[in-house]
């Protein structure tokens, strides 16, 4: 059953097709370098006007090449190779937090069916029968980029990093994939282009969008969105590299180049998980427009972007705003509360899909089954968790 | 570009079949170079390393015989959470040291793994001869089990014929939870009750700023090590059972 | 040609990753070169003081890999507790609605299950990281 995919593919691979997957893999790819050329310096200078600074202003108008320049500079500077690292491994690993971050990318609707040299395709690079689930996929590998990224330097501060952020992607990754469920639930299926299309037209009253964000009670959405944020490490949740307190985390002993892969793939994973967001819950590239012409094949990716782009500022806007998460609260808001949480919405969500009463009947259930387990594990038992934090126990907080 | 050759739709079918030929030589290649390093890296992360190509490998074998989800499962659930869980052990174990492959911690295992390995291949050749067990024909969820993509036909066999194993999956997991929580914690009780012993060389933290606490001296005595006998200013009265060991 | 190019239409894996592996193969390719253009560029002074792992700026005492603590690897198992949960819900919420009434019940009692499991994690305290 493979009638569902790219109509690119429907009649055939000829050497015309071919060619147009390798166009669209290359465009997409240099979009995605100079986005995150841009993001960085974009990051840096919104920053700057929060905290009342100016910011990168040298390199080009408004500073705007500054990454190009310091990733120019990283070109020229003397990489070195820890004598206790694990030298296979450790060059290694740059692979593995890189590919991953531009990978997940692939299954993202970037616009709707366009025609080229005779040829209709999606303007999406690629929509496997797995559709979502190749996300979890490659968040699941990415978790090896940083395991073995701090493993490997053989030192202690990446060691420390190197297990923190690892525990900490999976721990969120869990909730990830519960907050994608509540999704398929509502589309009836994997494929991110399904997810679209059942996100297009108009919602209530007309005016209302048709999002998923809406649909599913915006909770699915904020469990995503705060899973994904910890899940490519971003401020608040970067105890990864948590500078004060691990130096440079789990890439204190990578220098020149492979830092900066570390440091693309991080930026990367930003705009990877703003354009998933987007994806699931924001409706992709639907928005309001012709549906031909030219302007019909455009608009969407205009939409897109913008509604990317949005998603970007509120991450910047975090990092500007939030300060670091302690670990144990962190490991706290992930098992405590955004799985149950999630779980506890997945269900009340499918019963009210079955039937209207049931869903009254589940999330009855599950609203009075919440509070006595409030009730049992945080004030029966847990009465010294909310008094002053314990002190500080070197070996153990982290 | 060339000239339309008129090719019979068996002649596509042969090179069709040798495409696939080659992509199963290719993961096959994979596969075994993942097994035999996972057996001979004397380094426990290389192996679980060289164990993850293995499981790559195994989903595109999966991904060509359109078993997509299946794929999926493999690379999420192997890859993504049990070599991650045995990447901790690891480094639970703190092994530096690579292991010396030729030390047999059971007398005679090898040999009898080589028995053993004898044992199940000749299984399954007898299986694959007499039955489809081994070759699996008789699937439920392929391109003979019915309309509808793989994810779909997977479901409603999940969700039917095979209920009681889905259900009894899940007791199964709580039984490894229940089971890693009680063998964790009494690792811990001896932990603090000997810290030299499980604590090796556990490197300090540089954890200078110290969370806002009653009175957190700007370094606290490490609590794992009670018997260092600190003034215990940290600690409020009565609280040691707060500590690791006693709450739990 | 054309032969060649059907016969790649005829297998499906190829069909369906296609795409995936040339963007996989150019993000490869990218990080190679420019680790490759890096290689030749940067300038290569040994000194084997360069070479020793940082330790804020004190020489390191004993190697770098010690022990962890098993509550990471409590963590992974809960975590593949629910990732196999996660993996079993996904075709269920494919199907919901054929499934209906009786594929609720199914789910519920699984997710009731799987979440005494993480309930007894809570209560013993396992999920308080301290």
């Amino acid at each position: 059953m493979l009638a569902a995919g790219d109509p690119l593919f429907a009649d055939g691979v000829d050497l015309t097709v071919v060619l147009i997957v390798i166009a669209k893999t290359v465009v997409v790819f240099g979009a995605m370098l100079v986005s995150v050329l841009l993001l960085i310096w974009f990051e840096r200078k919104l920053v700057a006007d929060m905290q009342a600074r100016i910011g990168p202003n040298r390199a080009g108008k408004f500073g705007v090449l500054q990454t190009l320049a310091d990733g120019i500079k990283l070109f020229f500077k003397e990489d070195f190779l820890p004598t206790q690292a694990d030298r296979r491994v450790y060059r290694l690993a740059p692979y593995l937090a890189t590919v991953p971050a531009f990978l997940s990318f692939a299954i993202v609707p970037i616009g709707g069916t366009v025609t080229i040299a005779g040829h209709q395709t999606r303007l999406q690079l690629a929509d496997p029968p797995v559709g979502i689930l190749f996300l979890l996929a490659m968040s699941s590998i990415a978790v090896y980029g940083v395991m073995l990224a701090g493993w490997s330097s053989g030192s202690k501060y990446p060691l420390l990093g190197a297990v923190r952020g690892s525990a900490q992607m999976v721990s969120y990754e869990a909730a990830l994939g519960l907050s994608t469920v509540a999704v398929v639930l509502v589309t009836g299926s994997l494929l991110t282009s399904d997810i679209v299309a059942g996100q297009s037209g108009e919602g209530l009253f007309g005016i209302i969008p048709n999002w998923n964000v809406l649909r599913l009670g915006f909770i699915p959405f904020v469990v995503f969105f705060i899973a994904g944020t910890a899940e490519s490490n971003r401020p608040p949740f970067d105890l990864v590299e948590a500078e004060q307190e691990l130096v440079g985390g789990f890439h204190t002993e990578y220098s020149a180049l492979r830092f900066a892969l570390f440091f693309l793939a991080e930026f990367m994973n930003t705009i990877t998980i703003s354009a998933i967001m987007v994806t699931l819950f924001l409706g992709g590239p639907s928005g309001p427009g012709p549906d031909s012409g030219l302007i019909g094949a455009l608009l969407p990716v205009f939409w897109f972007l913008l509604k990317v782009f949005a998603m970007l500022c509120v991450f910047v806007w975090l990092r500007a705003t939030l300060p670091r998460f302690r670990y144990d609260r962190l490991m706290d808001l992930g098992w405590k509360k955004l799985i149950p949480l999630s779980l506890a919405w997945l269900l009340i969500q499918a019963a009210f899909l079955v039937d209207v009463k049931w869903g009254i009947v589940v999330f009855t259930g599950a609203a009075v089954m919440g509070v006595l387990l409030w009730r049992a594990m945080e004030v029966g038992h847990g009465a010294t968790e909310h008094e002053a934090p314990a002190p500080p126990k070197f070996q153990e907080v982290r | 570009m060339t000239p339309a050759l008129s090719i019979t739709a068996t002649a596509i079918l042969a090179v069709a079949t040798k495409v696939d030929i080659a992509v199963f030589a290719a993961c096959v290649v994979i596969v075994l170079c993942g097994a035999i390093g996972v057996v001979v890296s004397r380094n426990p992360v290389h192996a679980a390393l060289f164990l993850v190509l293995t499981l790559f490998g195994m989903a595109v074998l999966f991904v060509a015989q359109e078993a997509h989800f299946l794929a999926a499962v493999q690379v999420i659930v192997y890859a993504g959470a049990i070599v991650v869980l045995f990447l901790f052990v690891i480094m639970l174990l703190g092994v530096d040291r690579e292991e010396n492959v030729m030390a047999e911690p059971l007398r005679g295992q090898r040999p009898l793994a080589f028995l053993l390995g004898a044992i199940a291949l000749a299984e399954i050749f007898l299986l694959a001869q007499g039955t489809q067990w081994a070759t699996g024909a008789t699937q439920v969820a392929g391109p003979a089990g019915g309309p509808g993509s793989n994810v779909e036909k997977l479901a409603r066999v999940i969700f039917t014929r095979y209920l009681l194993a889905f259900e009894v999956t899940s007791v199964l997991l709580v039984i490894a939870v229940v089971g890693a929580v009680v063998l964790a914690r009494r690792y811990e009780t001896t932990a603090t009750e000997s810290p030299a012993a499980a604590q090796v060389e556990e490197p300090q933290s540089p954890r200078s700023e110290a969370p806002l606490s009653a009175a957190p001296p700007p370094a606290a005595p490490d609590e794992s090590h009670p018997d260092e006998s600190h003034p215990d200013e940290s600690q409020p009265a009565g609280e040691p059972d707060a500590a690791p060991s006693g709450a739990r | 040609m054309k032969a060649l190019t059907t016969l790649i239409a005829m297998s499906g894996f190829l069909r369906e990753y296609l795409t995936v592996l040339v963007f996989g193969a150019a993000a490869v390719a990218m990080v190679g070169a420019m680790l490759g253009a890096g290689s030749l560029l940067r300038p290569k002074r040994a000194q084997l003081q360069k070479y020793i792992s940082y330790e804020s700026g004190v020489d390191p005492v004993g190697t770098g890999w010690s022990q962890s603590q098993i509550r990471y690897y409590l963590f992974g198992l809960l975590f593949v507790m629910f990732e196999v949960e996660t993996v079993f819900i996904f075709p269920w919420a494919v199907r919901l609605e054929d499934l209906g009434l009786f594929g609720l019940v199914e789910m519920v009692v699984f997710i009731a299950i799987l979440a005494l499991g993480l309930l007894y994690a809570w209560r013993k305290g396992v999920l308080r990281w301290m």
